[in-house]
């Protein structure tokens, strides 16, 4: 294995401060969680993370989150999350409207900023007490798109056939793919589908049941921490050597549906490709967009790509790009990872795509 | 290594009306961007990264419209953020852009918030049944009229003091040509005869519901060394949040809206804000707000602040103006009023405030809250480069 130790030097140059994932902790994601409030759901998350590095809330430097009122149904339904993180004395927090994964990103560049050591990251989802299907096609333009209700998986579903049409795949690739994350997500005690999964009937063509992700709720959380802060946290930290994130038209019509440029363009920018990485954690909700994403990131057969089972497995809305970088952090904290890409997807059709590159230091010895 | 200055070198706004019929959401946004690039004399091209923000997203029906509105503010192939932090997200947005260049992630940044409250009613969109939890009134004056009423208790301040301040920014707003209201003939017994809404708070000294974009060009030392016009630059800059409700919270002056005015303050070199800060524009969407936030801020002691007032201290020819472009109660759309008042601050130091310009103005503070009275931003800024 290469020494990761000269990357250091590069990463510190382009960013000016190293920053880490130092813990992570997420619910075990499930179809309904009638009997919690989003509070109840996330309070438990919370207190693991903080507990994995013994820092209390006013430890934290500053705080961001990610969530969404649209699944909720009210308005500033995340003021609500405040209780549960015990903003008093008052503390320094933000909030973004995206998935946790860009709450993390806006944490990383207040770290960089010098201005705070630590930051606590969390984010959730309850998607079962709405329909997600209907709720996400309020995403769409509101003028030309919306009112014609197309839903998510409709939607993934033309994506999947422009592949298939482009000759880049067929069902039994597809189905592969489901499998494998099935099968990597029986060692996952936080997955919400594991195992055998029947492929089920077409849902839209050509996705079956088994090419969907499961709907579900959860709460995930991450705590980064700058430097020699790291280091006394977290026995092997997850540095982050580079993130990124780019955004694409809305219009499909105008996408090019088999490839993701944003997504390439995140990866050149924060670095993937400076050296490769062993295992790649994909925030693909859709078998097919998993494939469009190796082809975009270049990865082969080497990368080990959704050991957690990835969002197949659990995908809890609003949390499931921020569980993708704790999962390839955990890699690297518990060792089976060097050099890990963890990526986040917003919008339809992997509109918008942020890429992350973490390393773990070289072993003594 | 540290941070690199921030400097504010284009601003551009709509002119917020109650109904902007002729455009989309699409079309709002762009205007606004198009003119705070114009102002910069910068293109599409110049900037980087784009940083967004608004209010709940019920308020047009469009979840998460930072994917829709990609296209119209020329970030595809770039990084666009989306940031929500209820009434203060125009200010937050603002520090979150201020924080890209800072850390040296972007060279220049464009930041926008938007509002077009036309889409749906802003006041019944606030008022959204919480099971389980006890309902509050009819709109943000139900829930805040009852603070103000301790303020009055609390200071002994007398019931004219609301009404005062409703007509000062009435009146500075028609010097505003971006101001949504302007009441050419506005008199200070008008609103005191107006309807009683929310006791205390009367019709006139409640802010309207506007449509209406406002965006910031941010650069660090050398986009501003290529500015056409003089920069604004950012010496302090901090967000503070508390809970809604808990024992003991202060609703009259929060400990968080204290707290991120001194962090501000000591980031700024700023010891004594009421000699040092030469205008505010401060987040005051029903009249009391004023005397209550002149208080949490520093600028007067504990139950002093409608003295200011009172006394004519904050008029535009006061020597310390607040809201001098109107303020909120003259323009409220909602998740852009913060970043309006970030951008109001930031033109008077630039000297670039027309004709409610404050003589002199070298230092500029701008302030937005949101949610329970829970969620604060501000920053400070400066005709000058910051010297630390």
């Amino acid at each position: 294995m290469t020494s990761p130790a000269g990357r250091g030097t590069t990463s510190r140059a382009r960013h000016g401060r190293d920053i880490a994932v130092v813990a992570f902790a997420q619910t075990r994601h499930s179809r309904r969680t009638d009997e919690m409030s989003e509070v109840e759901m996330l309070m438990p998350v919370l207190h693991q993370v903080l507990s994995r590095t013994g820092l209390r809330t006013g430890d934290i430097g500053f705080t961001c989150s990610g969530s969404s009122d649209y699944l909720a149904g009210r308005a500033f339904s995340f003021t609500m999350a405040l209780d549960g993180v015990g903003a008093w004395p008052p503390i320094s927090e933000s909030h973004v409207e995206m998935d946790g994964a860009w709450a993390l990103y806006e944490a990383w560049v207040k770290l960089l900023t010098g201005q705070s050591d630590t930051a606590l990251v969390y984010a959730y989802g309850k998607s079962s007490p709405g329909e997600l299907r209907d709720v996400l096609t309020r995403q769409l333009d509101p003028y030309y798109t919306a009112p014609l209700w197309p839903d998510s998986v409709a939607l993934a579903a033309l994506q999947a056939q422009a592949l298939i049409d482009a000759g880049e795949t067929d069902e039994p690739e597809l189905a592969g793919v489901a499998a494998r994350s099935r099968r990597d997500a029986a060692a996952n005690p936080h997955a919400q589908l594991q195992g055998e999964v029947p492929r089920g009937r077409h849902l839209v063509r050509p996705l079956r049941v088994s090419d969907c992700p499961p709907i579900g709720d959860g709460a995930a959380a991450v705590v980064l921490a700058a430097g020699e802060r790291a280091r006394e946290l977290c026995e092997r930290p997850a540095w982050i050597r580079g993130m990124d994130h780019r955004i694409e038209a809305h219009g499909l019509g105008v996408r090019d549906l088999t490839r993701s440029p944003s997504t390439r363009l995140a990866a050149e920018h924060a670095g993937l490709f400076e050296r490769p990485v062993d295992t790649a954690e994909l925030h693909a909700p859709f078998t097919s967009q998993e494939l469009v994403l190796r082809r975009s990131l270049d990865l082969d057969a080497r990368v080990r790509v959704n050991p957690s089972g990835g969002a197949l497995a659990a995908n809890p809305v609003m949390a499931a790009g921020l569980i993708r970088i704790g999962e390839a952090a955990s890699r690297i904290h518990s060792g089976d990872s060097d050099r890990a890409l963890a990526h986040a997807t917003s919008g339809p059709c992997l509109q918008h795509n942020l890429v992350a590159v973490l390393e773990g230091e070289p072993h003594a010895g | 290594m540290p941070a690199e200055p921030v400097a504010v070198v284009g601003i551009g706004q709509t002119k917020h009306v109650a109904a902007r019929r002729d455009v989309s959401i699409a079309g709002l946004v762009r205007e606004a961007a198009r003119r705070a690039l114009d102002d910069a004399e910068l293109s599409w091209a110049d900037i980087d990264a784009v940083v967004i923000g608004k209010a709940p997203d019920f308020f047009e029906g469009v979840m998460m419209p930072e994917l829709y509105l990609a296209d119209a503010l020329g970030a595809v192939g770039k990084p666009m953020l989306r940031v929500h932090t209820a009434g203060s997200v125009g200010g937050s947005t603002a520090l979150v852009a201020a924080n890209l260049v800072a850390a040296r992630v972007h060279a220049t940044v464009l930041t926008l918030a938007f509002e077009k409250q036309s889409e749906s009613n802003a006041m019944w969109g606030l008022s959204l049944p919480v099971p389980f939890q006890q309902p509050l009134l009819a709109g943000a004056g139900g829930f805040f009229a009852p603070h103000v009423r301790a303020y009055m208790r609390r200071t002994g301040a007398p019931a004219t003091v609301g009404s005062l301040v409703a007509y000062k920014d009435r009146r500075n707003a028609l010097k505003n040509p971006y101001a949504h209201l302007h009441e050419h003939d506005i008199t200070l017994a008008k609103v005191q005869a107006s309807p009683m809404l929310w006791d205390p708070i009367r019709y006139s000294e409640t802010c309207p519901s506007s449509d209406g974009a406002c965006a910031m060009v941010l650069t660090g030392r050398a986009g501003a060394a290529r500015s056409p016009r003089p920069p604004a630059w950012v010496h302090g800059g901090a967000m503070r949040s508390e809970p809604t409700m808990f024992a003991g919270k202060d609703f009259v002056s929060p400990q968080a809206g204290k707290d991120c005015a001194a962090d501000v303050y000591r980031q700024a070199g700023v010891s004594d804000p009421r000699r040092e800060i030469d205008a505010v524009e401060m987040y005051v969407p029903f009249s009391w707000y004023e005397p209550m936030w002149l208080e949490n801020l520093g600028f007067a002691a504990d139950g002093e602040g409608w003295k200011l007032t009172e006394s004519g201290v904050t008029e535009l020819d006061g020597d310390l103006p607040v809201n001098p472009s109107g303020g909120v109660l003259s323009t409220n759309p909602i998740g852009a009023s913060g970043m309006i008042r970030f951008a109001e601050a930031a033109l008077q130091v630039r000297g670039q405030a027309g004709e409610h310009q404050v003589d002199g103005a070298r230092k500029a503070l701008g302030h937005a809250y949101g949610g329970g009275a829970q969620f604060f931003a501000m920053w400070l800024v400066g005709a000058e480069p910051p010297t630390t």
